[in-house]
């Protein structure tokens, strides 16, 4: 079934008029990074400190002594984007100040890979932060290398076209719904309204948030820069990106049911999926079917379920503290 | 107050005293009693700071950094493996001209495993940026990590406090634990000029193209010169203060001394009767001891050192291929030196991996050195013979 894309005119949302991103930033033409920071910002507001490892978002902020955005930035080693938002939401608590909101803003890879370490510590500990990865399943900054976020059959420089990647996506959302923090959703930039709606609730919780915002990028998907939003329109109404958020680990809910768009009209409008055969679409449809299988098991398993108990804090007792070990 | 205390918890005092605002640190062998005691500090609320737990060494440091950017003071620990995880953030939190305290546990770097102390892990630290301190007793512990804050927010460079593992880590000391009205007096509350700040947003650490990115460097060898003086400062405003001054190097009966033996750390305290006992069999015997290793206090080496007839650098480290690290270094700040004002310099390397350095040790290095029995440039002290040294070289077990 095809989408009426007409349905999506821009001049119909319904989006915060503010702007906290500045125009003069070095982002490529096209590209969904920018304009997820821009409706991050949007939903967050002017009360927001911003985390940025290596990604592509340290070079598209702007160069020294120059930066695109008006909140306070700190810009942190590749693998340190949710230790650092942690460290900077400690020092507000040290200041007493709880009126900020943290984010961290990551890559694929900064999430995915070298950054998963730290971000399992930082949510395991329900640090109070909202991390959001923008995915663009590469390494786009470093000229397009195989990320574990690269989907099944895609070309990357590291996974060229006669051996594309064989492996699936590793799904993230999941691992972090693991980790049993209060919210994890899944959003798009060709859905504004709803990523808005779900940054917003993100900020309205303390503790640990992860927003996974899939984004184009028409440099490292090959594809034209403006069917950039289309592109992402068509990664979640084939089914391919689910629009979904998980509550405490438990209960989930799907934001927008698919209309299952043949996944060939996704794939043609990227250039990594060009040499792609028949059989390798085949495995993408059965794999697509068994990823919906799944994911509507645990939509149903929640339903099931109550939430998990909240943790109890110890009663703070000076008289029945054992005394410190030496 | 007096209190009986051992290096780590001497440490984890000086931390309350200074008020450290965020502590961010993963356990390592020895380094582990610290960061228990100040989890317990803040627990009890005699410390009122945030503690991140965090899952690795990286993150400690990663978890300061940030916090310093937004203000905070910060304090972390760490020991040989988790001081090498950190590499690349030791660097970052240099160039971020941010006011980080770390107090390090010296502890011999794998393989094969060792939890004893050298100083190869703070010594691959050098060229970061940041200032390092090593320290000979559980009093020099807490007046420095106290004078290190005050040394790296006035200058805008980290600092690293060294301690010896066990020799000085696990022992117990008697310590004059200073008084809390005192050191806020000493150190005002952190204000970082270059902060996360919500009325001046600016993004910290954008990158930075060819034409500017020198400046920033020498602003930070600059600062290390700057360091020099407020290291002295400091030291001298602690002495004031509790009667107990510190300068960049503490000479020993170094009046007439002709033969100097330069140490570092807790070796020193070991060095002290040795010297005494050669003075008295009338060999004039000095010690010079380092304590701040970055910057690097060669002007004041070369002055004393220069025109004595000997000297014997004790190296608890190595850099392989040329040399103990601080025989390389005073060699270097030696050859502004006139031709005859140049002492013979010997260079031992001793101590590694925690193996004990006795006052018989140290008397044999004098003696050999003095005598003449010791000729050569660097000496490997007390280790097995080798009977042939190609096949030593490239054989993975001991002696050979």
């Amino acid at each position: 079934m095809a989408v009426d894309l007409t349905m999506y005119d821009p001049r119909n949302l319904h989006l915060p008029e503010h702007e906290i991103m500045r125009s003069g930033h070095m982002a490529c033409p096209g590209c969904g990074a920018a304009l997820g920071m821009r409706l991050a910002l949007k939903a967050l507001g002017p009360d927001t400190m911003v985390v940025i490892p290596a990604c592509c978002w340290a070079v598209i902020i702007g160069s020294y002594p120059y930066q695109a955005l008006e909140v306070p930035v700190l810009q942190v080693a590749f693998e340190t984007a949710a230790i650092s938002a942690s460290g900077v939401r400690a020092a507000l608590a040290a200041k007493g100040r709880d009126d900020i909101t943290v984010m961290a803003w990551a890559g694929d890879g900064g999430t995915f890979d070298i950054g998963f370490q730290s971000l399992s510590g930082a949510v395991e500990r329900n640090d109070d932060i909202i991390y959001v990865c923008y995915d663009n399943e590469a390494y786009m900054n470093t000229g397009i290398q195989r990320s574990s976020a690269t989907p099944y059959g895609a070309w990357t420089t590291t996974t060229p076209v006669e051996t594309p990647k064989a492996e699936p996506k590793k799904n993230m959302v999941e691992i972090m719904v693991e980790h049993r923090i209060p919210y994890t959703a899944t959003a798009s930039i060709a859905y504004p309204e709803d990523f808005i709606r779900k940054m917003k609730k993100a900020r309205s919780i303390r503790g640990a948030t992860f927003i996974h915002l899939w984004i184009s990028c028409p440099a490292g998907h090959k594809s034209e820069e403006r069917s950039s939003v289309k592109i992402a329109r068509l990664a979640v109404e084939t089914g391919i990106f689910p629009l979904y958020e998980v509550e405490y680990g438990t209960r989930y809910t799907i934001n927008h049911e698919p209309a299952f768009t043949d996944i060939r009209e996704y794939l043609e409008l990227q250039g990594r999926f060009r040499h792609l055969t028949d059989e390798h679409v085949e495995t993408m449809r059965r794999n697509l079917e068994w990823e919906w299988q799944r994911l509507r098991a645990k939509v149903e398993m929640g339903r099931k379920l109550p939430l998990p108990p909240a943790p109890v804090k110890a009663p703070v007792d000076e008289g029945e503290r054992e005394p410190a070990a030496e | 107050m007096r209190k009986v205390l051992k290096g780590n918890g001497a440490v984890a005092e000086a931390v309350r005293l200074a008020r450290a605002e965020v502590i961010s640190a993963y356990p390592i062998t020895p380094q582990t009693s610290i960061i228990e005691e100040i989890a317990s500090m803040v627990s009890r609320g005699s410390l009122e700071a945030q503690f991140i737990k965090v899952e690795s060494e990286h993150s400690a440091l990663a978890g300061c950094i940030a916090a310093a950017s937004a203000g905070a003071r910060t304090f972390t620990a760490t020991s040989a493996q988790g001081l090498a995880l950190m590499h690349e953030l030791i660097h970052w939190a240099a160039g971020g001209r941010l006011p980080i305290v770390l107090a390090d546990v010296n502890r011999a770097m794998a393989p094969g495993w060792s939890i004893w102390t050298d100083q190869n892990d703070t010594l691959s630290q050098r060229d970061t940026g940041w200032m390092q301190v090593y320290c000979q007793s559980s009093q020099e512990v807490v007046d420095s990590v106290v004078q290190a804050y005050k040394v790296s927010e006035r200058v805008l460079l980290p600092t690293m406090v060294v301690l010896d593992a066990f020799f000085l880590s696990h022992t117990y000391e008697d310590v004059e634990v200073p008084e809390q009205v005192m050191v806020d007096r000493f150190l005002p509350p952190l204000e970082l000029p270059h902060r996360m700040d919500m009325e001046r947003p600016a993004a910290l650490g954008n990158l930075v193209f060819p034409d500017r990115y020198m400046e920033f460097r020498e602003k930070m060898d600059l600062a290390h010169g700057v360091a020099l003086g407020v290291w002295e400062e400091v030291g001298r405003e602690w002495g004031e203060l509790t009667g107990r001054p510190y300068g960049l190097v503490e000479e020993y009966r170094m009046d007439g001394a002709e033969l100097v033996l330069v140490t570092a750390a807790t070796t020193a305290s070991t060095a002290r009767p040795v010297i005494d006992a050669l003075r008295e069999a009338g060999v004039p015997a000095g010690l010079l001891r380092l304590r701040v290793f970055r910057p690097f206090p060669a002007e004041r080496i070369r002055a004393i050192l220069g025109g004595r007839k000997k000297v014997v650098i004790l190296d608890r480290n190595c850099s392989f291929g040329h040399h103990g690290i601080f025989h390389q270094e005073i060699k270097s700040a030696l050859y502004e030196l006139p031709h005859g004002e140049q002492p013979v310099l010997h260079g031992i390397i001793a101590g590694l991996g925690g193996r004990d350095i006795t006052p018989d040790d140290l008397h044999g290095m004098l003696d050999g050195a003095w005598s003449g029995k010791i000729t050569a440039p660097v000496t490997w002290w007390d280790v097995l013979p080798v009977k042939d040294r190609e096949r030593a070289a490239v054989t993975m077990v001991e002696g050979g």
